[in-house]
């Protein structure tokens, strides 16, 4: 680890992080061509600096994965006095922003180890990750993710956001309730874009050695968040608003289960001994309201998404009959039958079917990559029905549907834990 | 005359008796090589069974398809195939050890060819089991890339990279056992050739307007198109 960590701190970032000094508050920019936004992100960043923390000592870091359109210059390059005079604000500190090219291509895992390294190294005592691409993001955020950790001593701050009603289905459909389910805490987004944390928390997940093993690769957030909740760390959520990401690549759905399901059934592997005793789960102290009221629905094509479900289950038969048990293959296969109208992908079909996916996963009884790539026409199913069941619901319709999703994932829990011991 | 007769079959008898008497304890060593040799190949059949069973060889069998071959072929599993295949390897050459102690010229030579023709053997093995593994490996890779990207035909496709994949292998074994080196790689370009011709035929003709869907879908789709089809998973 120490030689993966002195090649992240390069002598240029290094001379620059000592020129900083030790700091309370560091703020984290993953960044990679992000000029459109960049410049928003920045200044509100510094806004909020200004506002809630004049006082302290803080910096930007800005890890970039090899920019072409001159995103790390308009990190370094925006003064805080641009802000000054708008906000009337002062500022008692002088605040730092420095910049490094981690590598020509971006990894979100290795950006992340970047920023760790380097609020270790200044000895931060809150940090907070923001997205670069954020188009909607306000000062405010910077108070309610650093806040809990720099006055209140949480380890952890979670975002909750106001999201479109069929927006980020995979995390409502998948990531929620099955480490709801397995770990036993309700973090809605347990893949978070913005979250702040404390640097105790950051040096000892530095210093977990497993970088070699998958920590660089994409997903390094939801391992983080893992790792809080292993750990026992102190968790909080804070309510954002809403979420509005120009990025589009992380809507690309093979890369989204890469990034979000492999790391999660990855760390299944080594936390038999914590997730499988656990019963039940408990809320997360929220800043805002725990259910947010929802956006209008993004307009999503049903009819492409069932027949891309069939389409699946007829062409990968072969595939599915290494991961799953004959019974739920014969039952999606009843399914892919079924018209427009009266398809549907019970909860408790897709939950027998994620658990089943996760167990093989950890038999790899074929290639990993494969059975993570397998389930996205599942996954495309599934995402129909919800947005059949959910198109004319109210805001408390959606979650209640959610709700019983997350408790199917519990009561169905005993069978992920059968079929894991099976494999053992 | 009779007396000739009689030295002559007595001379005759006589020399039967030396030569078997000379090659007796050759006979007896041959005979001791095969048992011991038979002992051998039987231990090592053991032991390797054991290790390929903790491998899980037969699961990586499955998975190269190397199992479904076996199974059309009604053949026992991949694991007890190639243990039995060492016995009778490592048996037949303790064997031929024995032949070759017996001095007889024609087939010492052969005995050593054999010797030769092993390793070969073996890299032949590796390879065609390797080749499998891989053949399987990226058709399953095809095929699923196919399948969420809705590519048409995608099982289709799939077949297609794993019959070349194999073809290309077998091509690979065939040279390397060294067994109708200038056949196998005409064999080869016949049927590689045919396969791209016909492929590209197949694309040119029949999947015309296929093919331009594929390419107007891929090259001019407008991010409008994109946002409303797909959904935002994160």
């Amino acid at each position: 680890m120490a030689q993966e960590k002195e090649n992240l701190l390069t002598d240029d970032f290094l001379r620059q992080l000592i020129n900083v000094g030790e700091v309370d508050i560091l703020v984290g920019l993953p960044t990679y061509n992000n000029a459109k936004t960049i410049g928003l992100v920045v200044q509100s960043v510094q806004s909020g600096i200004l506002r809630w923390f004049p006082r302290e000592r803080a910096v930007i870091i800005n890890a970039d994965g090899g920019s072409r359109d001159g995103t790390p210059e308009l990190v370094t390059g925006v003064s805080i006095d641009d802000v000054r005079p708008a906000a009337s604000l002062h500022a008692l500190r002088t605040l730092h922003s420095v910049s490094t090219k981690y590598a020509s291509t971006p990894e979100s895992g290795t950006a992340l180890h970047s920023i760790f390294a380097a609020a270790e190294l200044l000895r931060a005592k809150a940090c907070v990750v923001l997205s670069p691409d954020s188009e909607n993001i306000q000062p405010e955020w910077l108070s309610r993710l650093v806040q809990p950790v720099y006055k209140d001593g949480y380890d952890l701050v979670a975002p909750t956001y106001l999201r479109h009603r069929f927006d980020g289905l995979l995390v409502t459909n998948l990531l929620y309730p099955m480490t709801r389910a397995l770990y036993g805490l309700r973090i809605r987004e347990p893949y978070p874009s913005e979250f702040g944390f404390s640097g105790n928390l950051g040096s000892q997940f530095l210093a977990q050695n497993h970088w070699e093993d998958g920590a660089n690769q994409p997903g390094g957030e939801l391992r983080f968040t893992l790792a809080a909740i292993r750990q026992q760390c102190r968790i909080r959520q804070a309510f954002l608003g809403s979420k509005e990401h120009i990025e589009r690549r992380a809507a690309e759905m093979v890369p989204a289960l890469r990034q979000t399901v492999g790391p999660l059934f990855s760390s299944l592997e080594s936390d038999f001994a914590l997730w499988s005793t656990v019963t039940g789960s408990q809320p997360v102290p929220t800043t805002g309201p725990e259910t947010p009221e929802l956006l209008e629905p993004v307009r999503v094509n049903r009819k492409r998404l069932r027949e891309m479900f069939s389409t699946g289950v007829a062409e990968l038969s072969s595939v599915f009959q290494t991961i799953l048990t004959p019974s739920t293959l014969a039952e999606l296969q009843r399914i892919a039958g079924q018209s427009d109208v009266t398809f549907e992908y019970p909860a408790e079909l897709w939950v027998k079917t994620v658990y089943e996916f996760a167990a093989s996963y950890q038999k790899a009884v074929i290639s990993r990559d494969h059975i993570i790539q397998a389930l996205a026409p599942l996954f495309r199913g599934r995402a129909c029905t919800f947005i059949a069941e959910n198109r004319n619901g109210s805001a408390n319709d959606v979650e209640n549907n959610v709700e019983g999703l997350c408790l199917e994932f519990e009561r169905l829990k005993p069978y992920l834990i059968q079929m894991w011991k099976s494999g053992q | 005359m009779r007396e000739l007769i009689i030295q002559e079959l007595s001379q005759v008898i006589e020399q039967m008796a030396r030569g078997f008497a000379h090659y007796l304890p050759r006979l007896i060593v041959m005979l001791i090589l095969a048992l011991a040799g038979w002992l051998i190949a039987y231990v090592v059949k053991s032991i390797l069974r054991s290790i390929l069973r903790l491998l899980k060889f037969d699961r990586l069998s499955e998975n190269a398809g190397a199992a479904q071959l076996l199974d059309k072929a009604a053949l026992p599993s991949a694991t007890e195939v190639l243990s039995r295949f060492v016995f009778w390897v490592v048996w037949i050459g303790f064997v031929l050890l024995g032949v070759s102690v017996l001095g007889i010229l024609g087939l010492q030579e052969q005995v050593a060819r054999f010797f030769i023709f092993l390793p070969r053997l073996g890299v032949a093995m590796f390879i065609f089991f390797f080749g499998l593994l891989a053949a399987g490996f990226f058709s399953r890779a095809v095929l699923l890339a196919s399948v969420n990207a809705n590519v048409p035909s995608p099982r289709f496709l799939s077949h297609a990279v794993r019959t070349i994949i194999i073809v290309f292998v077998l091509s690979i074994v065939f040279e390397e056992l060294g067994l109708a080196q200038q056949t196998m790689l005409v064999a080869f370009g016949i049927v590689f050739g045919a396969l791209m011709l016909g492929l590209a035929i197949a694309f040119g003709l029949g999947g015309r307007d296929l093919a331009q869907a594929f390419l107007e879908r891929r090259f001019l789709r407008t991010g409008k198109e994109e946002n409303e089809d797909e959904l935002s998973p994160l």
